[in-house]
C-alpha cells in the first residue's frame, strides 16, 4: 500500500443494474463526537443475525463496562457486553424495529464509566486464538446486517479463501460513519489489515470505496507509508457510486469478478468481506481487549436540528441521541433506523440503538411523501435495476396468485431487499414489500 | 426545537423500505412519449394539411372519453392522469389516413380503449397493442376508407389537394405499376400513407428522444428494422435503393419505434426484446414479400404481442451467480 507505484485500481467488473441515488452525505465533514454517558442503556439480546442471547446477569447485579450480560451457546451468535457501568435495573421483553420480540437488559449508569477488571489484551498465538477472541469481543458486521464476524473468519482450509475485501463503499445515502472511520481511524484499519494478513495469509486485500470519497485513499496510503507497512497485496479500489454497490455479493463481484451463487456466501468463492468499521474495531480490540460497547452513528435527515456523527454506548436511547443533536427542528414524520434504502421505520424514538445500527434518520413530512401507487405499466425498470437479475414485476404477480412453485423458480429467495426496484418503479409499487411477502410465503410452504 | 419526547406524542409514519423513490412517474414517461410523437404530428400537418391534426384530435378525444366513461362504469379509479389514453389516441391517428371520416376515427379510439385495453384490466394488462388492434379492426371493417390515401403536398409550400387519392409506395412496389417518390421525398414524408407514418425524419427524431430519455431501449427498433433490412437485402438481391424504399415505406419506422416498444405488449428482458424484434421483422417481410396485402408491420406486431408471454418464459434471466453448468443441466432436463 505504501509504494508509490501502487495506484488506486478500478473495479474488476462493473455491477449490473442498481440505481443512482442522491448521496446526501451532509455529515461527511462532521468528526465523530462522543456523547456524554447516558443515564440508562437498554441492551436487546438480539443484535445480530442468528440465535438470540440469554441474559447472564440478574436484576440488581452490578456490572462494569465490557462485562458480558448476554451470551448464547449456539454457533451463530455473539455475546453482548455492558456498555456502561452500573446496576441491572430490569430484564424485560421488547419489540425490535423488525417486529421481533426479544429480551432486553436495562442498566442504570452509576456515572463512573468503570471498565470491567476482567478486560485484558487478548493473547493471540494462532488463528484459533484469534477467532475465539473475535467471538469474545462481540463483534458483528457493523455495516448493517450484523452477521457475527468470527464466523466469517472461521473458514476452512478447503474453501481456499484468498481475498479479503474491506467494504468501505457506504452506498446508502446520508450515512458517513464508514467514511469518518477511514479518515479518523485510518491507522486502526491499516494495522488490522496487517494483523489479518499475517494470520490468514490472504493473497489479496482490497479496500473498496465508492468514487464519491476519493480522499480516503490518500489518507490510507499516507498512514501506511508513515508506519512502514508495505503489503504489495493490499490494493485500493475505487467503485462507481451506484447503489447497492456495497452489498456483499456486489462488492465481491466488483473486487474480484467472482459471482456468489444463490444461497451461498462470499466464502464459497474464496472471499471474506468485512465492513471497514468492523476492521478498525478489531485493531483497537486487540490492543486493549475492550469489547464492542460503543459505535458511531450518523444522525441526519431533514427534521434533525444539527446533523452529526456521534459515538454512543450500545443501547443508548434513540431519543436521547436526537436530543444530543439539538432535537428536531421540524416535526418528524418518519424516523428510520439505518439508511433510507434498507433501514427500518420505527414507531417511537424510545428505542435502544443496537450494534448493527449505523444511522438514525428523521424526516419532516415533505420528505416522507412517496409517490402514490398506480397500476404497473410493465416498463421493466424494476428488472433493469435489479442487481441480481430478478423480475420483481413477475414476482409480484406470482405473489398475488400465491404460486409458490413459480416464486421459487423466479429465485425470490436470492432477493436481498436492496430496494432498487421500489426506488425505480414509476408506478410507486412497494415491490420490496411484495418480495418479503413472497419470501414468507415460500418459507411457510417449505415448513409444511 | 422539538425534543424527542415531545415528538413521540405524535404518531410517526411507518412503511416498508426503501424510504426514498426516484422522481420518475408513469405520467412523466407517457409525457415523454407524447413529446416524442410531436415532431411526427407537426410533419403530418405540414404534409397532409390541418385535417391530420383534426383526425388526431378526434382519436385523442375519443380515447380519453372512452377511458373515462368505461372506468366509471366499471367502478374503477379515473386513470386519465397517467396520459396513456392520449398516447393511444395519437398512435391510432398516426395509423389512419388523414381523409378518414371522423366518426370512424372516433370509433377506432373507443375500440382501442374499451375493448383492447379496459376489458383486459387497463394499463399494463392489455396483451395486444390497442392502437394497432383498433387500426386492424378498422381496416377490416372499412377497407376502402382505410386504404384511400390523400396525395401529399407537392413540396412544402403548395397546398394539399384533399380530393385526389394516390397509392402508397408499398402498393406501387407490390403492384409494380405507378411512380415512386424520390428517396428524399420518402425521407421527409412527401408520400401517400397513414398520416403519422410518412415522415421518417420526424419519427427518427422522436425515437432518439425516447432512447436518450431512457424511455425505450433501442433493442426492439434496431432488431426489428435490422431484420427487415437483412431479409429485404437478400430478397432484393443486394439492391440498396429497393432496400431503402422498404425501410422508409409503410409503417415500419412508426411501428418499430413507437408501437413494438409498447411496454405492456413487449418483453421486459433484453434477450426477449431482441427475439421480439427479430420476430416482428421476419413476419413483416413474409407479409410484404408473399402476402396479398402490401403492408405487414401491424400484423407482425400484433402476432408477436400474442407470443410475448412465451418469449418472457423462455428468456427470464437466471438469478445472479447461478452456475452456468446448472443452467445447461436445467435446459437439458427441460428438453
Amino acid at each position: 500500500m505504501a509504494s508509490e507505484k501502487n495506484k488506486v485500481i478500478k473495479a474488476v467488473k462493473q455491477v449490473k443494474g442498481g440505481v443512482i441515488v442522491n448521496h446526501h452525505k451532509t455529515t461527511a465533514n462532521c468528526e465523530v463526537v462522543r456523547i456524554p454517558t447516558p443515564q440508562t442503556v437498554m441492551l436487546p439480546m438480539q443484535q445480530h443475525i442468528g440465535a438470540p442471547c440469554t441474559p447472564t446477569v440478574q436484576v440488581g447485579d452490578h456490572v462494569d463496562i465490557g462485562q458480558v450480560v448476554g451470551d448464547s451457546d449456539k454457533f451463530v451468535s455473539a455475546p453482548i457486553h455492558a456498555s456502561v457501568s452500573g446496576t441491572v435495573k430490569s430484564i424485560q421483553n421488547i419489540k425490535l424495529p423488525t417486529g421481533n420480540m426479544t429480551q432486553a437488559v436495562t442498566i442504570e449508569s452509576d456515572g463512573e464509566n468503570r471498565y470491567w477488571e476482567g478486560i485484558k489484551r487478548p493473547d493471540i498465538r494462532s488463528k484459533e486464538d484469534f477467532i475465539k477472541a473475535v467471538r469474545a469481543s462481540g463483534l458483528v458486521g457493523l455495516g448493517g446486517a450484523g452477521f457475527p464476524s468470527f464466523i466469517k473468519l472461521s473458514f476452512k482450509e478447503e474453501q481456499h479463501i484468498d481475498t479479503l475485501v474491506v467494504n468501505a463503499a457506504e452506498c446508502e445515502p446520508y450515512i458517513t460513519v464508514d467514511y469518518r472511520e477511514c479518515l479518523d481511524n485510518s491507522w486502526d484499519i491499516v494495522s488490522s489489515i496487517d494483523i489479518l494478513c499475517s494470520l490468514f495469509e490472504f493473497k489479496n486485500v482490497i479496500i473498496a470505496v465508492e468514487d464519491n470519497k476519493p480522499d480516503v485513499f490518500g489518507v490510507l496510503r499516507d498512514v501506511a507509508s508513515a508506519h512502514d507497512i508495505n503489503h504489495s497485496n493490499v490494493k485500493l479500489m475505487t467503485l462507481k457510486s451506484k447503489y447497492p454497490q456495497g452489498a456483499e455479493k456486489m462488492i465481491v463481484q466488483s473486487a474480484t469478478g467472482r459471482k456468489v451463487p444463490p444461497g451461498k456466501l462470499p466464502a464459497d468463492v474464496g472471499c471474506v468481506v468485512m465492513n471497514v468499521g468492523s476492521v478498525a474495531f478489531l485493531s483497537r480490540y486487540l490492543k486493549t481487549g475492550k469489547p464492542l460497547v460503543s459505535r458511531s452513528l450518523t444522525i441526519d435527515g431533514s427534521a434533525i436540528a444539527n446533523p452529526m456523527n456521534v459515538r454512543a454506548p450500545i443501547g443508548t436511547n434513540i431519543g436521547e441521541l436526537i436530543d444530543f443533536c439539538g432535537g428536531f427542528k421540524e416535526e418528524p414524520c418518519k424516523i428510520i433506523l439505518g439508511g433510507p434504502m434498507m433501514g427500518h421505520a420505527i414507531v417511537s424514538t424510545n428505542h435502544p440503538t443496537c450494534k448493527q445500527n449505523n444511522a438514525i434518520l428523521a424526516f419532516a413530512k415533505d420528505d416522507t411523501i412517496l409517490k402514490p401507487e398506480r397500476d404497473c405499466i410493465r416498463c421493466g425498470r424494476c428488472a433493469q435495476v435489479c442487481p441480481i437479475n430478478l423480475m420483481p414485476t413477475l414476482i409480484t404477480r406470482y405473489t398475488k396468485a400465491k404460486d409458490v412453485a413459480a416464486l421459487k423458480a423466479a429465485g425470490v429467495n436470492v432477493c436481498m431487499e436492496c430496494g432498487s426496484c421500489s426506488f425505480a418503479c414509476p408506478a410507486g409499487k412497494p415491490l420490496v414489500q411484495h418480495m418479503r411477502l413472497a419470501k414468507a410465503m415460500v418459507k411457510e410452504a417449505d415448513a409444511k | 426545537m422539538i425534543s424527542a419526547k415531545a415528538a413521540d406524542e405524535k404518531l410517526l409514519t411507518v412503511s416498508a423500505s426503501p424510504h426514498v423513490r426516484s422522481a420518475t412517474t408513469s405520467r412523466m414517461i407517457m409525457l415523454d412519449v407524447i413529446i416524442s410523437l410531436c415532431p411526427a404530428l407537426i410533419a403530418s400537418v405540414l404534409i397532409f394539411g390541418l385535417r391530420a391534426l383534426a383526425v388526431t384530435a378526434v382519436t385523442v378525444a375519443s380515447c380519453m372519453l372512452s377511458e373515462y366513461v368505461s372506468r366509471k362504469i366499471m367502478k374503477r379509479s379515473n386513470t386519465l392522469g397517467d396520459l396513456s389514453a392520449i398516447v393511444t389516441g395519437m398512435l391510432l391517428a398516426f395509423n389512419l389516413p388523414s381523409s378518414i371520416p371522423f366518426w370512424m376515427a372516433a370509433l377506432g379510439g373507443a375500440i382501442a380503449i374499451v375493448i383492447v385495453k379496459q376489458f383486459f384490466g387497463g394499463i399494463g394488462e392489455n396483451f395486444v397493442n390497442p392502437a394497432i388492434t383498433a387500426r386492424i379492426i378498422l381496416l377490416l371493417s372499412f377497407s376502402s376508407a382505410m386504404s384511400s390515401w390523400p396525395v401529399p403536398r407537392q413540396g412544402l409550400m403548395v397546398k394539399a389537394v384533399d380530393a385526389v387519392t394516390g397509392a402508397t409506395p408499398l402498393a406501387v412496389i407490390s403492384e409494380g405499376s405507378g411512380s415512386l417518390p424520390s428517396l428524399t421525398d420518402m425521407f421527409i414524408g412527401l408520400r401517400g400513407g397513414c398520416l403519422g407514418e410518412t415522415c421518417a425524419l420526424a419519427l427518427i427524431i422522436g425515437g432518439l428522444y425516447l432512447i436518450i430519455r431512457k424511455v425505450i431501449s433501442p433493442a426492439i427498433p434496431l432488431s426489428f428494422i435490422g431484420t427487415v433490412a437483412v431479409i429485404m437485402l437478400i430478397a432484393k438481391k443486394g439492391d440498396f435503393t429497393a432496400l431503402s424504399y422498404q425501410i422508409l415505406s409503410g409503417g415500419l419506422l412508426l411501428g418499430a419505434i413507437f408501437m413494438a416498444t409498447d411496454y405492456s405488449t413487449s418483453p421486459i428482458s433484453f434477450k426477449g426484446k431482441i427475439i421480439f424484434g427479430i420476430g416482428c421483422g421476419v413476419i413483416t417481410c413474409l407479409i410484404r414479400i408473399f402476402g396479398s396485402y402490401p403492408e405487414g408491420v401491424s400484423f407482425s406486431i400484433i402476432i408477436m404481442n400474442i407470443l410475448v408471454p412465451h418469449i418472457e418464459k423462455l428468456t427470464t434471466p437466471k438469478p445472479f451467480g447461478t452456475p452456468k453448468k446448472e443452467k445447461k443441466a436445467k435446459e437439458e432436463a427441460k428438453a
